[in-house]
């Protein structure tokens, strides 16, 4: 304190102090639709507590939240909904994927579930694990609000720069050799591969 | 001409612009799961009610088609989240009846503690959110406290806390040790005090009988009508717990008694998964004292068996074991039929029935989710009661979205 | 104990029994199910449909007919279980639906509709169930494919620019 300011008295950018504030009082909207919900509520209640990180404020309705915790498998007839409540989330927001099915479709590889919510909406934060563990939601949580800290601005500039999911493509040369053993084309091992737009497969922000 | 009393009544028409429509779910916290409904009210009164389900809907049947019995148990296991190891035992019951498997003692013991601990571990849940629904948060937080407890046991005995994926055919991963049997006696001689707490919060709580005593009214009749099974059945008088009715694992020898109600509504509902969860104490207590000595898995020479890992990475005679039992036109011998078994879940009968084309996987692998039975009935409960009543009603017969689309 | 001699007197020689461990399996022509499953709810007391589903047979060794459609009934007073059966073919496999009798039949037969699109005659409300109305598949049929025809990548993209 070379400048001689009083005690109760500190210097920062205030980028910093809106970054501050918006990572220790993340309000969750858990959108939480199997195994990963009741680890969601183990995590939240007495044992791990997640009130110690400022994030125990659950609200179950999109407009009051900033932190979407997608935890359990999305199937096909759910995804529209999430679709739906990322969009009446308030800016800033940000999104964990908890969990493998989450993440990747897991071990639900079957015609109804979404192979990983980030082909459909911007994930910030994979939690691995089936489920995962509620520390291992609480480092992902403590994770997200260093990067909260890292990335924010007063005015939102950040999310500027994000301006596309950053998961894999929606469309994978995978998923076409699959869909094309689906319909049982003949020739299959003659299979060449279809020309596809990449998009901007693992550009990170 | 003087009015009559008929034209004062509401016509078709203005009846129905009268009535009103309220969108529920699938995103709500009281629905805990993923589930939407279609209200129809007449001012705060439910009318009528349309529920519409699926949100969940992962092809667990189609799935059960493409993988063998022992790798379809982390698949069962995911389906009913609250009470994993139950279906895994349930799943394997119906496997090893098909199979036509003998059980070693050990292993039924084994299974019916685990069995017992999976009723503590979804009751104890299913109260405290009920509870939670109505406003009260306390009760939650002492169940979640126990049923940690619970986590840490089957942590203990297969490795992960969550989805144990712990039976096999023929027996389990592990055996269990000593110590665990200790940790078992230890939490069921705690749990008492967290039962008595829970009682002493909710039982007599004024505001929490008001809310469930008369409400979501299910007559026996109809409970039978509609399928209804377990805790469910039981408030509603129909006397009947496939633990006692058609014994299985080691039932037979323990001493306990079916807890019925003849009410029907919320509040004999949760009284009785109340007094389900001294009747498992009751169980966990004799199981601990008499589980037998010897070998968990039936004999490994018969083929049918998984062998112990240490005797698969140290043998080669296990190993051999081990291919034999994996490689596909190996392992068992499963006959070309088809059967229908049963186990007493937590939340009710949780039946599968398979049908065996003499391959190590299920031609087709049906599960009868109690959940999706009882869920059918709602919209037949609701009827009649305020809005308010439906958390408490949707509390107390316990649907798991898993369980009920798969 | 129901027995099968009064069934076979009353509905002819076509209904068949087996027994498997310890199910009981009587096989019946599906033109017949309805009045013997409603002389069985009324006569011999299985009050309770415990379940009812379906298989589709199409790649089953030595199988001749397409769909088989199981009840399981219960009679909750003596505890007695049976199993019936019957079966089905392409191009319109269709039952009539067992509601009246059994309430639980309600959801159970939607069920087997979205699954494996047969139909029940007179069933209040069948509409899909699990998968969306715009699905056009039965899932559970074998020549479905495990992992689908691509449905479940049919959705537009949200980007954190559109968000």
């Amino acid at each position: 304190m070379a400048v001689g300011l009083p005690e109760n008295l500190f210097l920062t950018k205030l980028d910093a102090a809106a970054s501050w504030a918006r990572s220790n009082s993340l309000w969750p909207m858990p959108f939480a639709t199997a195994c990963c919900g009741i680890e969601l509520m183990a995590t939240a209640a007495s044992r791990h507590d997640m009130a110690r990180f400022g994030a125990e404020v659950m609200r179950f309705s999109p407009r009051q939240c900033d932190l979407l915790i997608v935890a359990g498998r999305v199937v096909m007839k759910m995804l529209p909904v999430l679709q739906r409540i990322w969009l009446q989330m308030p800016e800033p927001k940000w999104c964990i994927s908890m969990g493998a099915c989450a993440c990747t479709g897991g071990v639900f590889d079957t015609y109804a579930v979404v192979q990983g919510v980030d082909r459909f909406i911007p994930v910030d934060m994979y939690v691995p694990g089936c489920p995962p563990r509620p520390e291992q939601l609480l480092a992902a949580l403590i994770e997200m609000q260093e990067k909260i800290m890292r990335t924010g601005t007063l005015t939102g500039r950040e999310f500027a720069g994000r301006t596309k999911s950053n998961g894999p493509p929606p469309f994978d040369l995978d998923e076409v050799r699959r869909s094309q053993e689906a319909v049982g084309v003949p020739g299959l091992d003659i299979y060449t591969p279809p020309e596809i737009q990449l998009g901007n497969a693992g550009k990170l922000n | 001409m003087p009015l009559t009393l008929a034209d004062t009544l509401p016509t078709e028409a203005n009846e129905r612009e009268y009535l009103w429509t309220l969108n529920f779910g699938p995103q709500h916290p009281a629905t805990h799961t993923t589930l939407r409904l279609i209200l129809t009210l007449d001012g705060e009164k439910m009318v009528d009610c349309v529920p519409h389900i699926g949100y969940l809907h992962s092809g667990f049947e189609k799935l059960g088609e493409h993988l063998d019995f022992n790798q379809y148990v982390t698949i069962v296991d995911r389906m009913n989240y609250i009470s994993p190891v139950a279906n895994e035992i349930a799943w394997h019951h119906a496997v090893e009846k098909l199979i036509g498997v003998e059980l070693t003692p050990r292993c039924k013991y084994l299974r019916t503690i685990l069995a017992e601990l999976m009723r503590l571990h979804d009751h104890l849940l299913n109260v405290g959110t009920a509870a939670l629904d109505l406003g009260a948060f306390t009760a939650f937080l002492y169940g979640f406290q126990q049923r940690e407890n619970i986590y840490d046991l089957v942590e203990y005995a297969s490795g992960q806390r969550f989805h144990a994926s712990y039976t096999r055919v023929g027996g389990v991963l592990f055996d269990v040790n000593d110590a665990w049997v200790e940790r078992v006696r230890k939490f069921v001689k705690e749990m008492p005090a967290t039962l008595r707490e829970i009682d002493g919060l909710l039982t007599r709580n004024r505001i929490f009988i008001d809310r469930t005593k008369g409400i979501g009214v299910l007559t026996k009749a109809d409970a039978i009508s509609w399928g209804a099974t377990g805790p469910l059945a039981r408030a509603s008088g129909v006397v009947r717990d496939l633990r006692r009715d058609e014994p299985y694992l080691a039932y037979p020898d323990l001493d306990f008694q079916v807890i019925c109600s003849e009410a029907g509504d919320c509040y004999a509902r949760f009284l009785c998964r109340m007094r389900e969860m001294w009747e498992s104490l009751k169980i966990l207590e004799q199981a601990i004292e008499n589980i037998p000595g010897g070998p968990v898995n039936i004999d490994a020479n018969t083929d049918a068996v998984l062998p112990a890992k240490p005797a698969v990475y140290r043998s080669i005679e296990g190993l051999i074991q081990h291919f034999e039992v994996l490689m596909p036109n190996r392992g068992y011998d499963v006959p070309s039929e088809e059967i229908y078994a049963a186990t007493e879940s937590p939340n009710g009968e949780l039946g599968f029935y398979i049908v065996g084309d003499g391959n190590v996987r299920a031609y087709r692998a049906r599960t009868r989710p109690p959940s999706y039975i009882h869920f059918a009935m709602l919209p037949h409960m609701i009827r009649g009661y305020q809005l308010s009543d439906l958390v408490a009603i949707l509390g107390s017969i316990n649907i798991i979205a898993a369980e009920l689309d798969r | 104990m129901l027995d099968l001699d009064s069934l076979q007197e009353r509905f002819g020689n076509e209904i068949t029994e087996s027994s498997f461990r310890d199910n009981r399996r009587i096989v019946v022509p599906s033109d017949k199910v309805y009045f013997v499953l409603e002389q069985l709810w009324r006569e011999w007391g299985f009050d309770m449909l415990v379940e009812m589903t379906a298989a589709d047979y199409l790649e089953y060794p030595g199988a001749t007919d397409r769909f088989g459609v199981m009840y399981v009934l219960l009679n909750t007073t003596t505890g007695e279980r049976v199993i019936i059966k019957t079966h089905l073919n392409l191009p319109d496999p269709e039952l009539p639906s067992v509601f009246p009798l059994w309430h639980s039949a309600d959801w159970l037969e939607r069920e087997i509709f979205d699954m494996f699109g047969i139909k029940f005659e007179g069933h209040p409300d069948l509409r899909r169930i699990l998968m969306p109305e715009e699905f056009t598949a039965f899932p559970l049929r074998k020549d479905y494919p495990l992992k689908g025809r691509g449905e479940r990548h049919n959705f537009p993209v949200i980007t954190r620019a559109e968000s």
